[in-house]
């Protein structure tokens, strides 16, 4: 069963060749086995899950209708709020908190008869870029288990990897879709800015959050959009289907788009590791052979993305995580002598290395007498990149480029220095300051075996055509067939 | 003795409570007294992962009153995180309105014990979120209730244009009344609705030299009477300390004073203002308020003649005494019927004596508006014309009104009904005169002579003349045959 997709395993549930039942078993019982080598996830939620499968078997037989994910097990990356099981952002801060309400995105799945299966661990509050900075457990990469997953949705990556769930929500603020989704062999897909609800998404950097699908197709990628996108009322930032319609991404995914101009920024990928160079190169071939025109672009501001970035990002993220003081709920310290106790002690118990950083970082980058050196600079950055994007795609359909600069590296290899862990999001932070969506699908493996993915960044609302040129190359290949050996 | 003059300086800053149904970013119903944690939800507890909406109405209702205070309205506003640690205060920052606020550079006027006006220029306006309520207890912790969190509140900072108490106290009465007569906030002091934070110091001149006292700010004041003597003895307060220490306003030496309300005195909460970094930046989660043209307009229509223009109006075009059309202008629903009732004929000295008289009276006994009593504006204003028609008296018309009031008829119906109508038919009222006349022979001779008595022996015929016409005689048709009788 772990053979089919997310699409064909719901039309077979549908059709009643394959019950739900068996599909969330079968699921089980490769978390059983593989999960204490994964370790994907933070929780699963097995009982309920059952239920929730025996009811979806029940509707296929009495012929109701069904949602577009009738009985198909997903995992929720540990940052979006659950009314069951508890919501930790792989943080000892929430470690026990018990979210009131489910997140719009969660909500959505629910909707449409998904089985949720677990939650995926992730870096602490979604920072890091290897799921090593999560506060509660490990996660490897399923392909090579000394190796990590990337981050920081590499829970929601490793678990569709090793095929413990049929596909799973992540986040995505500089990277942490796309980045394990390629390390992970998966696709990766982080929305428009504005696309998804980012309602009950525990927020790190506010502006630049977007929940997404990771899947093993990139069918699975539209058929999971179709179940999440569009505006919500509790989201003030989520776009009006007015100013930017939602589509069935499945509709025309078969369609080649006509005349297809992509546009590669050559010194930028210059800096990647030789054989991810090579892998962008064939990718890129394969698509001039569908009749691609390759254009060349310079996007000279995207060489200040990683700086706008982590002063950005740290600054929202400063003040959004403010909240986790030990008053109202969450980890709180033994015995304080008085409230500022409270706030000093809790947090310092509670919060990792990383989410210390990320704080004193933004607060710095936020005080008065830095802001316009920092935060408001970052923003003028911002705006540059945006038009850098803007400029590009008055020339072209899309942009490609890789996603990290090298395969999934060693665990431990880069916790030392977090300046270069920051700088394996080099690829992906720029989507995420300009607001327009990306995709990392697979496109081959190195010497060593390990997954890589092609980046491709169209722009804003143009998921429609993004999934269809991601689906071009897909029809091309079958690296997606190919199993990780755990 | 040196020569010494001084004038105290005050600027104010006033938080106003709007009147929504629900609060600033939730949908929680604002309710005062709920039990506590009670009106509360994901938003306005700072759960993970909820998010802000902003209330339409309250912005409305803020860009309405910045409006009413003259306030420049910018066609783009934004929203901004003010960061600061405190429990009650779930998400340890205020969402607040920094360097782009809704309004700015207004003015308000306000009336003076001369009679006169005094204008106080409105630095600016802005919308924010209210924090909780820390309860502390006798024991070794404290509470919190957040049913308050979230709640729409206007900041409105003046300049430091005002230079008594009294002023002071006349501009919170004045904006009272104002933001009560647009609508936009019920400004119940007893509820917390309106809060004051005055910045006070003193401008001396000592042998032709002008010094100023450093500044004090006087934290959350919520009754009129607080924040004029808070003003006032800070004042004094600030004069003996100068002549004792000479100390100067100088950077970094504000300090924050508390009132003390049954010591009458302000105290010492901080010496130094610490130099609070709120790390203001623009809140993501929000997006910026872009105002079109037409929903300016539309919300410039919901504007209406202030209370104070109104007030003065009265006077000078009713010859109403300022009290009355104070009174007249204290709320909405009185201004506008008044105004009704006017405009449909009624006599407005008339029309403000039998409403100051006996329609508040009534209201204030029935707790409602003069709108909710079973009296049109046209019935008011027929009344009135009544009385001055002669067609009844004066005191009947009290007895009308109250009659309209119970029963809903029109006064006329109600004249007949009662038996008041006044008899004006000059043949019947000549032949009870003559008989008067006939009988009281002493009286008409006084009258007659023109002496001392004459002014008492004419009100002693008018009086036979009322009693025998059983006090329904016309007094003005009475006393015009009487005098053509007795010539
Ligand atoms: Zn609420």
């Amino acid at each position: 069963m772990e053979e089919l997709t997310a699409k064909q395993l719901r039309d077979k549930i549908a059709s009643g060749q394959i019950k739900s039942l068996d599909a969330v078993n079968d699921v089980f019982s490769r978390i059983e086995k593989y999960e204490p080598v994964i370790g994907a996830y933070i929780s699963t939620f097995k009982e309920q899950a059952i239920e929730q499968a025996e009811q979806v078997d029940k509707k296929v037989s009495a012929g109701e209708p069904l949602g577009q994910l009738a009985g198909v097990p997903i995992a929720v990356k540990d940052n979006m709020c659950t009314t069951f099981g508890a919501t930790t952002c792989a943080s000892k801060i929430l470690e026990n908190f018990h979210a009131p309400y489910n997140a719009t995105a969660v909500e959505k799945l629910i909707a449409a008869d998904a089985v949720i299966i677990g939650k995926t661990n992730l870096d602490e509050f979604a920072m890091g870029s290897s799921t090593e900075n999560s506060g509660l457990k490990k996660t490897v990469n399923p392909w090579d288990t000394t190796r990590v997953p990337g981050g920081s949705s590499g829970g929601a990556t490793a678990s569709v990897a090793a095929r413990m769930c049929s596909a799973a929500l992540g986040s995505d603020t500089g990277g942490s879709i796309r980045q394990p989704a390629s390390f992970c062999g998966v696709v990766g897909l982080k929305p428009t800015y504005g696309r998804v609800s980012r309602y009950g998404l525990v927020a790190y950097g506010s502006s630049l959050d977007q929940i997404g699908p990771v899947t093993q197709t990139v069918e699975d990628a539209a058929l999971m959009l179709n179940v999440i996108a569009g505006h919500d009322s509790s989201d003030s930032t989520s776009v009006n289907e007015t100013i930017a319609p939602t589509y069935d991404y499945l509709e025309k995914l078969n369609e080649p788009v006509e005349k297809l101009k992509i546009a590669v920024a050559p010194q930028l990928n210059a800096g990647a590791d030789q054989q991810v160079q090579n892998t962008l190169h064939e990718a890129i071939n394969i698509y001039k052979n569908l009749g691609a025109e390759i254009i060349e672009v310079k996007m000279p501001h995207l060489d200040y993305a990683i700086a706008a970035y982590y002063i950005i990002a740290t600054a929202e993220a400063s003040s959004n995580l403010a909240r986790y003081d030990g008053v109202h709920y969450g980890h709180r310290t033994q015995n304080p002598k008085d409230y500022v106790e409270v706030y000093s002690k809790s947090r310092a118990e509670a919060f990792g290395q990383e989410v210390k950083r990320r704080i004193m970082l933004g607060t710095y980058a936020l005080s008065s007498g830095y802001y316009d050196a920092y935060y408001l600079k970052a923003l003028k950055v911002r705006n540059l990149i945006r038009s850098d994007f803007t400029k590009a795609f008055e020339k072209c359909d899309c942009v490609m480029m890789p996603v990290a600069p090298t395969t999934a590296f060693k665990i431990g290899e880069k916790t030392s220095d977090p300046l270069q862990m920051y700088l394996s999001d080099i690829y992906t932070i720029a989507a995420n300051l300009a607001g327009i969506p990306g995709i990392s699908i697979p496109c081959g493996f190195d010497d060593k075996d390990l997954p890589i993915g092609l980046q491709i960044l169209s722009p804003a609302f143009t998921e429609d055509k993004l999934l269809r040129i991601a689906k071009m190359y897909e029809k091309e290949n079958n690296w997606y067939d190919k199993r990780p050996n755990i | 003795m040196a020569d010494l003059q001084y004038k105290i300086i005050v600027g104010l800053e006033i938080h106003v409570q709007l009147r929504t149904k629900s609060k600033m970013f939730c949908s929680c119903a604002l309710e005062f007294g709920a039990e506590p944690n009670s009106r509360v939800c994901p938003v306005c507890l700072g759960m993970p992962g909820s998010l802000p909406v902003m209330n339409k109405q309250a912005f409305e209702y803020s860009v309405l009153a910045g409006l009413a205070l003259n306030c420049n309205i910018p066609m783009f506003t934004k929203w901004d995180r003010k960061s600061y640690y405190y429990p009650d205060l779930p998400k340890n920052y205020q969402i607040s309105q920094y360097d782009l606020p809704l309004s700015e550079k207004g003015f308000i006027e306000i009336p003076l014990e001369s009679g006169e006006t005094k204008r106080i220029r409105i630095i600016r306006a802005h919308l924010e979120e209210d924090a909780g309520k820390n309860v502390h207890s006798a024991s070794s912790y404290s509470q919190v209730d957040l049913n308050r969190t979230g709640t729409p509140l206007l900041e409105i900072v003046t300049e430091p244009d005002m230079n008594s108490g009294a002023e002071v106290r006349a501009l919170a009465v004045e904006l009272q009344r104002l933001v009560r007569f647009i609508g936009v906030s019920e400004a119940d002091m007893q509820k917390g609705h309106m809060r004051f934070e005055p910045n006070i110091n003193m401008k001396i001149i000592r042998n032709g030299k002008e010094y100023r006292t450093p500044i004090a700010e006087v934290k959350n004041l919520n009754s009129f009477r607080a924040l004029e003597r808070s003003v006032t003895y800070e004042a004094q307060r600030q004069l003996s300390e100068f002549l004792e220490t000479g100390i100067e306003f100088g950077m970094g030496n504000k300090t924050t004073r508390g009132w003390d309300d049954e010591k009458e005195m302000t105290v010492l909460q901080r010496e130094k203002e610490e130099a609070h970094d709120y790390r203001y930046f623009p809140d993501p989660d929000l997006v910026p308020v872009e105002l079109t043209q037409e929903w300016l307009d539309e919300i410039k229509s919901r504007l209406c003649e202030l209370p104070l223009k109104k007030q003065l109006r009265y006077v000078q075009e009713y010859n109403l005494s300022d009290y009355d059309a104070g009174v007249l202008t204290a709320d909405r629903a009185t201004a506008d019927f008044f105004d009704e009732v006017v405009n449909a004929g009624g006599d407005p000295k008339r029309v403000c004596n039998l409403l100051t008289q006996t329609g508040l009276k009534i209201t204030k006994e029935k707790n409602c508006n003069i709108t909710d009593l079973p009296v049109t504006p046209k019935g008011m204003a027929d009344l009135a014309k009544m009385v001055d028609e002669g067609t009844i008296s004066a005191s009947s018309a009290t007895t009308i009104f109250e009659a309209m009031v119970q029963t809903g008829k029109q006064p006329d119906v109600l004249a007949s009904e009662l038996n008041l109508v006044q008899k004006s038919d000059a043949g019947e009222l000549e032949s009870i005169v003559d008989q008067v006349i006939a009988e009281n022979s002493e009286a008409v001779a006084d009258v007659i002579s023109g002496g001392k008595k004459e002014k008492k022996a004419r009100g002693f015929l008018m009086g036979q003349v009322m009693q025998k016409s059983k006090g329904q005689a016309n007094p003005k048709v009475v006393s015009e045959i009487l005098a053509k009788k007795l010539k």
